[in-house]
């Protein structure tokens, strides 16, 4: 080295805790550096150890996740997951959180958060078919929640529908644990040829280092280290951190991605997503044990005047860097041209294992790449489990009418229809949606191929925080029961990990607990992860939300033509019910909007029974025995045969059996796990009842499809049509209400 | 007969329209980029939906400048077929080749859902494979399809037989109700005087195959196919 690093500001106390490092930390960059570090250096050193970028506080637990299975091609650490799913293809697919964002800029960090995932799966060479998502919003009643909903909503639909990949589904849940803290979680799922996946690693030391897509600017600068950190009064002051995406420009990146990956000219590839050029360079130069030299002055840039600093940390959208086989630059310059992109070799690989960035003729930083991944810190923060809830009896629940409870269900904001929402998504682009959203599951067909995907995003919030450990599991084996209700059989999860403050044990506790929950559910369903984003620190002045580790699911169907949905379809067939019902009250719906009681433990879920049920139901499909399925969750048994009428606007008479007579409210809305309701040919119910019995799995017939009402016998009738009106006209007169 | 689809940088339903062109008329069309300046010779031409330069001005404006457009509109005064769907219909909007404008929808939001199409006349080379008075089920999915002219372009397209669908309710009958974006007069889609040129905002593309919902989409590109062939 000929020159040394500008050295320029000196570093202060203060200088450090405004990048959310802490002394400790400092004191191990100093040993790293084996001098101060100039205010770039600490700029890269802060967003690549921030909880975002180094997952200090959850590493540790994250590592009890299984990750291996038959079908895995790349587990976690790439830029998405992938699997194989047969005749060559892999499906890639990862969900992240834009949590802060979208509280900060609704509008645009939703979208962000959009197009942040996309360039995750199409990175890694894959096509984006279907974007799902999963949001958490205040309660209805706070000032902010209609806003959010409406921006994160058209943020959303603005950015997925100009790349013309189909939203097909989601979930939404509002509770005030989020009011200050919504949770946005977006996932993409892309179809790609299992021998052409991209990955990271660089290699070749000379090889051209490639910026391609928008140009930098100021936007988005210290996002990371605002991701973790706590929100206070002041966080609506962050709001020039917040990311401001270009649909269109994205879409012009994703073809010319493709065009390229079609080419033998890549030899790894990396967005720029949360700390944008620093985390791109440090990840794909310390996979490949090289060193990498930037020309800063050869960054596109949008605005002038920009520092080093600012141009390492920039979280400017639409962006990639590459890593090009020299001979291939000509090829990659005219597809980028084509597409009327920048392209700009703005450096090379090394072999001295250092960052090295010039700018204006001076050496702007040089650090060693490896520490800045290795030697990230990990803690092993103290965790403080949740204690045991006493359990809630079936006489909790008020003495009121079950038709009465289920108007009052189905009008309530989880279990409201979110038409509102999803017909703001277009989710038939592509025209490959077999089921679309407000389903169990929805299922994609595959281009030229009778297989289709069924794919969901599932998570109980309020079954976490009350025991995180089963709620962990729970939301595991509701994502596979959900692929499974539509045929599909489960091949593999993406978990976006939503949690307070780690620093704070009961909030540790709940992420172990919560992990260790999911852990189990994995292993006895086969479902491992492949991908995931940890997102803490979800506080506002001190308050978590709820534990929230949402779960993405990719299932496979042979034939999708096989696939069932929720519908009722036909007068005379037979309803039965499938799995065990005891009633279990605690942490229902039933509880919280009958009885005002948020308390109790979640209902246990028996990972066996789970799988027995499942594997039954999924093979009756694959028979086409099955005219309908639909898995029993939020609400229980007569929300969900309220569903399946309002789908197939038809009505049903059900017949309670003796055992439902003591507590018929808990019966018909208690929430215990592993059931479904299926419907089938009257002629062939005897026969099915019979099978399940011998596979070991409880069934009863239940009553049967029919008339413009839903009846049960001995409590009255109501019509569908009625059921329809109040489902459907919560959240549109919610939203109407703000204009 | 022989098709071509434009296909922008932005846009993003030429595959739906390929898939829909190929599988009901058993011939696949050509795919024309949005910088050719040249045609191939074929008998019909499709602007899909998407967003075609991104519509961050008004949707299709830029477009409708394009050099394949200046193409497209002089092989379109020749006799050519043009079908314009959803984004293509607001670029021959733009571009003069059929009157009115397509607005913000009236809720101001974005809307993907199956909607019913009432066919209004069956004597076009579009719409001879359907019966007049039909309804079909047919998806929407658009931000910018509030169809707008004024009252005496209207009367004048309505007069000339040149509205070829319009929203309507299950039964057939057009009313508010049956309306999802606010378009005046119902109208989903019109022909230019010599009806040889359609635009239309829903999606028949997207309603080709009974497992996706509808099959209703299917009749207009074999009646097309039957009439250019």
């Amino acid at each position: 080295m000929t020159q040394s690093a500008v050295a320029g500001t000196s570093i202060t106390p203060n200088i450090v805790a405004e990048h959310g490092l802490t002394a400790d930390e400092y004191q191990l960059i100093l040993k790293i550096m084996g001098r101060a570090p100039n205010l770039t250096e600490l700029g890269i050193f802060s967003v690549m150890w921030s909880e975002h970028c180094s997952y200090k506080s959850s590493r540790r637990w994250l590592k009890r996740l299984p990750t291996e299975g038959p079908v895995v091609i790349q587990g976690p650490g790439e830029n998405a997951g992938v699997i194989d799913i047969g005749d060559g293809q892999a499906v890639v697919f990862k969900m992240e959180s834009h949590n802060h964002p979208s509280f900060i800029e609704p509008y645009q960090g939703a979208a962000t958060g959009v197009g942040g995932i996309m360039r995750d799966v199409f990175t890694m060479g894959a096509r984006p078919i279907a974007n799902l998502n999963a949001l958490r919003f205040g309660s209805p009643d706070d000032p902010k929640t209609r806003h959010l909903i409406a921006g994160v909503v058209a943020g959303i639909g603005g950015y997925g529908n100009c790349m013309g990949v189909p939203t097909v589904g989601g979930e939404v849940n509002f509770h005030s644990s989020y009011n200050g803290n919504i949770l946005v979680n977006a996932m993409t799922v892309g179809l790609a040829q299992a021998d052409r996946i991209f990955y990271s690693k660089a290699a070749g030391v000379g090889n051209p280092v490639i910026y391609v897509g928008a140009k930098t600017g100021r936007d988005g600068i210290h996002g990371a280290t605002m991701a973790s950190a706590e929100f206070n009064e002041d966080s609506e002051e962050k709001r020039p951190t917040v990311q401001v995406g270009d649909p269109f420009t994205e879409k012009l990146l994703l073809e010319a991605c493709l065009e390229l990956m079609a080419t033998d000219a890549i030899v790894s590839i990396q967005d720029m997503g949360a700390a944008g050029l620093t985390s791109s360079s440090v990840e794909m130069s310390s996979k490949g044990g090289l060193g990498i030299e930037f020309d800063l002055d050869k960054v596109p840039v949008r605005e002038t005047g920009m520092t080093a600093y600012e141009i390492m940390l920039s979280e400017s959208q639409e962006r990639m860097l590459m890593v090009l086989k020299p001979e291939a630059m000509e090829k990659a310059r005219a597809i980028f041209e084509k597409w009327e992109l920048d392209f700009a070799e703005i450096g090379r690989l090394t072999d001295t294992g250092r960052l090295v960035l010039k700018k204006d003729g001076k050496i702007q930083a040089d650090m060693p790449v490896e520490p800045l991944v290795s030697e990230a810190p990990v803690y092993d923060r103290p965790t403080a489990a949740t204690p045991a809830k006493a359990p809630v009896a079936a006489s909790a629940l008020p003495a009121i009418e079950p038709l009465a409870a289920l108007k009052t269900l189905l009008a309530c904001p989880d279990l409201a229809s979110k038409r509102w929402i999803w017909e703001q998504y277009d989710y038939l682009v592509m025209g490959r949606t077999l089921q679309r959203p407000g389903g169990d599951a929805a299922v994609v067909r595959l281009p030229d191929s009778a297989k289709g995907l069924a794919l969901a995003t599932d998570c109980t919030p309020r079954y976490c925080f009350a025991d995180p450990k089963m709620g962990g599991a729970q939301a595991v084996a509701e994502s596979w029961r959900n692929l499974t209700a539509v045929g599909a059989t489960p091949l593999a999860i993406t978990d976006n990990m939503n949690f307070g403050n780690p620093q704070r044990p009961e909030i540790m506790g709940q992420f172990a607990g919560c992990v260790e929950g999911m852990r189990e559910a994995c292993l006895a369903l086969d479902y491992p992860v492949v991908s995931g984003n940890v997102s803490l620190y979800n506080e506002t002045n001190g308050k978590g939300i709820l534990p929230t580790p949402a779960i993405g699911g990719v299932g496979l169907l042979k034939d999708a033509s096989r696939s069932v949905s929720l519908s009722f379809k036909s007068e005379g067939d037979a309803i039965l019910l499938l799995g065990e019902t005891k009633g279990h009250v605690g942490q229902s719906i039933a509880l919280r909007e009958l009885a005002g009681r948020e308390d109790g433990p979640p209902p246990p879920v028996d990972l066996a029974a789970e799988r027995r049920h499942g594997d039954f139901v999924r093979a009756l499909i694959a028979e086409g025995k099955l005219t309908a399925c639909h898995d029993l969750s939020d609400g229980g048994l007569l929300v969900a045969v309220a569903e399946m009428a309002m789908a197939g606007r038809v009505g049903a008479s059900l017949e309670l059996p003796g055992e439902a007579k003591a507590a018929p409210l808990a019966w018909l809305f208690g929430e215990d796990q592993g059931r479904y309701l299926v419907t089938c040919a009257g002629a062939e119910a005897e026969a099915l009842l019979a099978r399940a019995q011998k596979a070991g799995v409880p069934a009863l017939r239940l009553g049967r499809v029919g008339g413009p009402a839903l009846t049960v016998a001995g409590h009255g009738s109501i019509s569908v049509a009625e059921l329809t009106r109040i489902n459907e006209g919560w959240l549109p007169g919610y939203m109407g209400a703000a204009s | 007969m022989k098709s071509a689809v434009i296909v922008f940088p932005g846009s993003n339903r030429e595959g739906d329209a390929w898939q829909a062109l190929a599988e009901v008329t058993g011939s696949a069309p050509q795919l024309v980029w949005h910088r050719d300046s040249e045609l191939p010779k074929v008998d019909l031409v499709v602007v899909p939906g998407g967003f075609s330069y991104g519509d961050y001005l008004r949707c299709g404006a830029i477009a409708a400048h394009s050099p394949i457009m200046r193409e497209v509109k002089a092989r379109a005064a020749k006799g050519m077929a043009v079908l314009g769907i959803c984004n293509g219909f607001q670029i021959l909007t733009e571009a003069g080749m059929l009157p009115g404008a397509l607005l913000r929808n009236a809720a101001l939001k974005f809307i993907c859902r199956n909607i019913h199409l009432k066919v209004e006349t069956s004597q076009t080379i579009f719409t001879g494979g359907y019966e007049q008075g039909q309804v079909l089920s047919v998806p929407v999915a658009h931000h910018d399809g509030n169809y707008h002219a004024d009252a005496a372009t209207l009367d004048r397209l309505e007069q000339s037989g040149r509205i070829a669908f319009r929203y309507c309710e299950p039964t057939g009958a057009v009313t508010p109700a049956g309306n999802p974006n606010g378009s005046a007069r119902n109208i989903a889609g019109i022909f230019n005087e010599t009806k040889t040129v359609l635009g239309l905002m829903p999606h028949p593309e997207n309603a080709i195959d009974k497992l996706l919902g509808s099959v209703d989409g299917r009749g207009l590109f074999r009646g097309l196919a039957e009439a250019l062939s």
